[in-house]
């Protein structure tokens, strides 16, 4: 009876194990299909060959269960109508829906004081409800019976891809022709308007970035856009015959000027911690070859991060004024997220050509979506009476938003603004897919030379750019203006008047150069411009490195690997796969009911859903077991290593500085050595996830722990406790909800790496995204895997907020 | 016939025109976009075919492009030119990206390709697997080249490009159940050619026996690769062409891509185009110049242009 009582007191707990006994019960009923679903594709393969029935009636159903086994359907929801809602009146439907009309108002008549009158007062309620029971009984379970056990036809659903494809060819090959003059052919072509449109922006995004690019290290693109515009032929024309002419180029801006620009920007920002750090970065990007490519790349990024920041921006106060758009934004938000970069490659690469304004394009629609977010936030977050001064001073719309919110609000938009510039460096790699120059494409050369101390030091430069970049914004930002200071010309532009100085001393010295390095063979001079790859290089000394372990660890590492995927990862993902569909479902929405109640079961099952009735659920299945398993290690690790390094202030600084570093670190790099030791595995999958999934539950305990009231520690000191004591009576739980976002980053952050694991070879829904890329593209397929990735987060992500909301109510917190 | 296909009958046919009457047509100033891959052959030949370009008066400019994606943005004109179209890995994208409208062909390259299946050096040379690389010795030779994750049995390491977008079925997959090789070997999926390379180090390291999809010509030639030996190709021995699959890859061809405009904007270049014409030997010097001798790909394409300058000098006449 003592247990009883137990779990009367806790009725999540048996709900949950009510659950998890339905799971267990469900898994043990796969017999006849056991061993077609542990493999990926067999249980679809043996539908294609005619060896299993894809699913049968509702008696068969019926018998099947009663002899312990699932029927096919329910095994895997394989190819059911989507579309055709069914409508059946027949007598039992009639019967099912005046139970439910009946259900629905039990608990109202049971609990009304006069029976007599209850027909009268409630009379809406009844008409409401008996609604709701009618398309239930009528409309929802029929159509639900003829899902599962009625005809097969070939799903709608999975139409859908091809749908997309083709309405994208129309709009953009077909729909709304205009004929436009060719003159290099002499003829007219049909172009659709709208892929005159999607290509007059990329062509001004590319002016701008070649404008930047070509002032840091010159060349003549932005003279042939303006030749374009300002003579009477073309650009190319007009270049070709004024190519010996000083103005026909932009020259390169020599490095050390650049470099002493950046010294005296940090120091008049900040001061002389940021001088140093900016003007070493150049020097670094300088001496180690790298200026070019660190240039493209940063002209990509000064391009890319304005124009998000400004739609960010835009948006979020759009957001902020009206209600409709926040609504109809929000979901995108949500989805953009966790849906990843490489599924939207292939629509930009045909609405917008390739190049380094198609890269540009896909950082914007990646960096946007967390500006719009936290700018949004931190307008919400003003205070009403800060509006109300503002109003009481007479200040007009415009004034309002840009002299008071936005200037309120500017904690949460520069931490927008920071996440933009991180954002932009990290798709540096990504976006050279599809055209972008700079260092992503060099370190994808060098990664497929086997190079990795070459890519090892580009990776550093593009930590370096983001660094100092994000450094620089934030002391600008912060940097207040004096109105009273009472200054002469010189005292006020002495920066200014600096720069102009050491720019012509620059200048001298790099001109200087023409003679220290006249007599090198080769040439260059290393004042000026120090050529790619032309510096000095610290790649022996990580090949060497990389070289050692291979040869050493190997062996070793090798025993581990196989002890680690015999005995953990293959069962595990043997198990994942031989879930059938239907526990599943009742696995993920028991606990979303448990959770959120019956509105959290609805959005995870509907989340879940749609992606049972895409082709990829086996897929989606082995990307949840990575998931789970990169997830579980990351956050044990993350909250440990977090939890330790907080007891010390430089251990604290420290372990921040590793997570900045790593999150802009581009991942790429280490997928090489890793398959070098771990060979094409899960585990090297694995490992690279963790390495980059760890972050977030390390940087959030250690914040959460840093933010519990120091009232509250003394009051436990005072109680006596032991540091232990404290540490998980007091600490971690006040921390929980704070570290459980952590754990809601470190999803977001696995799921996007696991997916770059199809790069070392996998067979998830990472793999598809990237065959889509590589067979030229079905945009359809594409936005629908996608899809597939973002539901897969989302609901893990709506589970683990609606958790930490609740918690944090419970706490007091918020 | 769509109209791609009607324009570019209409600018063959002004070309030969142009040709008959024998007036020297201009090239077009705008640039001819080059794209460049991630492999150093390719990356090199980029730029050596930029350097003949610019050498006859041409603008060049060079985009970064995925080697699959890139035959749709030549169709839709955003890349002019592709200079190695490979049989086995693009003729799919290549072949559709055709029937779409807008890439044509221009020409094919002297140096034939194999795509397959095969072993580095070192396991002929430890003979790992005595009878290699004639196929019928991987028979009971399993267990040498099983991986930790392959339950014992030998593993075929694929790059992602063979899979049937229709069937979705792997190239593999086929060969060794038609082979009956299946009790002892399966196959496995990379996601990209740094992951074979990488594979190919790490085993050399470790002394364990590989086989590894590879192609040739490649940087790889230099070390030493033996393509195992399979039955002979023929047309409809694969299993998409309706046979059983119990065959090996075909010598394939190295082809030339170009937008449908090419010829008309740059009538000469498009011509010295044309003629470009690369042996296996002069692919494998300017991977080598990257590879070996660890020039940047700039570099290594002046060298190689200053080098042979007899060969590439015919092309432009």
């Amino acid at each position: 009876m003592n247990f009883i009582n137990y779990l009367s007191e806790r009725p999540k707990l048996t709900q949950f194990g009510i659950v998890l006994i339905v799971f267990f019960i469900l898994m043990s009923m796969t017999g006849l299909y056991h061993d077609l679903i542990v493999e990926r594709h067999l249980f679809a393969k043996s539908i294609v060959k005619g060896e299993i029935q894809s699913s049968v009636g509702f008696a068969e159903s019926m018998s099947m269960i009663l002899n312990w086994q699932l029927p096919p359907q329910l095994v895997r929801i394989p190819e059911l109508t989507f579309y055709h809602p069914v409508i059946n009146t027949s007598a039992t439907y009639v019967l099912i829906a005046l139970l439910v009309t009946a259900g629905l108002l039990y608990k109202s008549f049971a609990e009304s004081v006069n029976k007599s009158q209850w027909l009268r007062v409630n009379w809406f309620q009844i008409i409401s409800k008996g609604f709701v029971g009618i398309i239930v009984g009528l409309l929802f379970i029929p159509t639900l019976y003829n899902w599962f056990f009625g005809e097969v036809t070939r799903s709608t659903f999975w139409e859908i891809p091809m749908m997309l494809q083709d309405f994208s060819q129309y709009l953009i090959f077909e729909f709304w022709l205009t004929p436009v003059y060719d003159p290099e052919i002499e003829d007219y072509e049909d172009y659709g308007r709208v892929r005159l449109f999607t290509r007059a922006i990329g062509a001004t995004l590319l002016f701008l970035i070649n404008l930047v690019r070509e002032l840091l290290i010159g060349g003549f693109e932005t003279v042939v856009s303006l030749a374009n515009v300002f003579s009477d032929q073309s650009g190319w024309d007009w270049l070709n015959e004024n190519k010996d002419k000083w103005y026909s180029s932009v020259p390169a801006i020599p490095w050390t000027v650049l470099t002493a620009g950046a010294f005296i920007l940090g120091y008049k920002l900040q001061g002389v911690g940021l001088s140093i750090l900016a003007g070493f970065s150049c020097i670094y990007l300088a001496v180690f070859g790298q200026w070019e490519p660190a240039m493209q790349t940063l002209s990509f990024v000064l391009v890319a991060a304005p124009v998000s920041v400004l739609f960010g921006v835009i948006w979020g106060v759009l957001a902020y004024k009206s209600r409709t758009v926040e609504r109809v934004i929000t979901p995108f938000l949500l989805v953009a997220q966790t849906f990843p970069h490489f599924a939207y490659l292939v629509p930009i690469i045909v609405f917008f050509g390739i190049g380094d304004h198609a890269g540009a394009i896909a950082t914007i629609i990646f960096a946007t979506p967390p500006m719009i977010r936290l700018t949004l936030l931190g307008l919400k977050r003003v205070s009403p009476e800060v509006l109300d001064a503002g109003r009481m001073s007479g200040c007009h719309n415009y004034q309002l938003m840009f002299k008071v919110l936005i200037p309120t609000a500017r904690r949460d938009i520069l931490i927008g603004v920071n996440q933009v510039i991180m954002q932009c460096l990290a798709m540096a790699v990504i976006a050279s897919f599809i055209g972008a120059m700079g260092l992503g494409f060099n370190l994808l050369l060098a990664l497929n030379q086997l190079r990795v101390g070459q890519a090892l030091e580009l990776g550093v430069c593009i930590v370096l750019i983001a660094v100092v970049l994000d450094k620089l914004s934030l002391a600008w930002a912060n940097k207040q203006t004096d109105y009273f200071a009472d200054l002469s010309f010189v005292e006020r532009n002495k920066t200014a008047l600096l720069f102009v100085a050491v720019f012509f001393a620059a200048l001298l010295f790099a001109w200087f150069g023409n003679w220290v390095f006249a007599d090198t063979a080769k040439g260059i001079n290393y004042f000026y411009l120090i050529p790619h790859n032309k510096g000095i290089t610290t790649e022996p000394f990580w090949q060497a490195g990389v070289d050692y372990m291979v040869s050493n660890w190997r062996a070793d590492i090798k025993i581990f690997n196989e002890w680690l995927l015999v005995e953990v990862l293959m069962p595990m993902k043997a198990s994942y796969l031989a879930m059938p569909a239907i526990a599943t479902f009742v696995l993920t929405m028991g606990v979303g009911y448990i959770i959120g109640g019956i509105r959290s079961a609805i959005i995870v099952g509907s989340f879940m859903l749609f992606i049972a009735l895409t082709p990829w659920w086996e897929r989606a299945l082995i990307t949840m077991y990575m998931l789970t398993f990169a997830v579980i290690v990351s956050v044990f690790i993350g909250t440990i290593v977090g939890a330790i390094c907080v007891q010390n202030k430089r251990a604290t600084k420290f372990i921040l500085l590793v997570c900045d570093t790593f999150q802009t670190f581009p991942s790429f790099i280490y997928l090489i050595p890793v398959i070098m030791l771990f060979g094409v595995t899960d585990t090297s999958v694995l490992i690279a996830v963790i390495v980059y999934a760890v972050i977030p539950p390390t940087r959030y305990t250690v914040e959460g722990l840093r933010n519990v009231p120091e009232s509250l520690l003394d009051a436990a000191d005072m109680s006596g406790t032991t540091k232990l004591q404290r540490m998980f009576k007091i600490e971690f739980p006040l921390a929980f909800p704070h570290i459980m976002l952590g754990v809601n980053q470190c999803v977001v952050f696995a799921l996007f790496m696991v997916i770059i694991g199809a790069f070392i070879g996998t067979e998830d829904l990472g793999q598809e995204i990237m065959q889509q890329l590589f067979s030229g593209g079905n945009i359809g397929s594409g936005l629908m895997l996608g899809l597939c990735v973002a539901f897969i987060g989302l609901a893990v992500d709506h589970l683990i907020q609606t958790w930490a909301t609740k918690r944090r109510k419970l706490l007091g917190i918020d | 016939m769509n109209k791609f296909t009607s324009k570019v009958a209409a600018a063959a046919l002004t070309l030969s025109l142009a040709s008959v009457s024998g007036q020297a047509v201009a090239d077009s100033s705008k640039p001819i976009v080059i794209p460049i891959h991630n492999w150093s052959s390719q990356v090199v030949m980029s730029y050596v075919i930029g350097g003949i370009f610019e050498s006859m008066g041409n603008n060049v400019s060079y985009v970064p492009a995925d080697s699959s994606g890139v035959y749709e943005s030549i169709r839709l004109g955003d890349v002019t030119i592709s200079h190695e179209v490979w049989e086995g890995a693009f003729g799919n994208a290549y072949y559709t990206a055709m029937e779409k409208g807008g890439l044509i062909e221009a020409g094919t390259h002297s140096a034939l390709t194999i795509e397959d299946m095969g072993v580095p050096n070192f396991v002929i040379e430890q003979n790992l697997c005595p009878g290699l690389p004639n196929w019928e010795a991987l028979k009971g030779c399993g267990s040498v080249f099983a991986t930790a994750d392959s339950g014992g049995k030998g593993v075929f390491l694929d790059g992602p490009w063979h899979v049937d977008a229709a069937t979705g079925k792997n190239l593999f997959e086929d060969r060794i159940g038609a082979l009956g090789l299946d009790d002892e070997y399966t196959y496995k999926q990379t996601g990209s050619a740094d992951a074979l390379w990488a594979a190919i180090d790490a085993a050399e390291a470790a002394g364990e026996g590989i086989i590894i999809f590879n192609w040739t010509p490649n940087f790889t030639d230099s070390d030493g690769f033996y393509f195992i030996e399979f039955p002979p190709y023929f047309y409809g021995c694969r299993e998409t062409e309706g046979g059983d699959g119990a065959c090996g890859s075909p010598r394939g061809w190295l082809k030339k891509a170009a937008n449908y405009k090419f010829p008309k904007t740059h009538p000469m270049a498009y011509k010295a185009y044309t003629k470009i014409d690369f042996t296996t030997g002069m692919i494998g010097q300017m991977a080598a110049l990257v590879d070996i001798d660890k020039m940047s790909h700039e570099e290594a394409a002046a060298k190689w242009l200053a080098d042979n300058a007899d060969v590439w000098e015919a092309f432009t006449k």
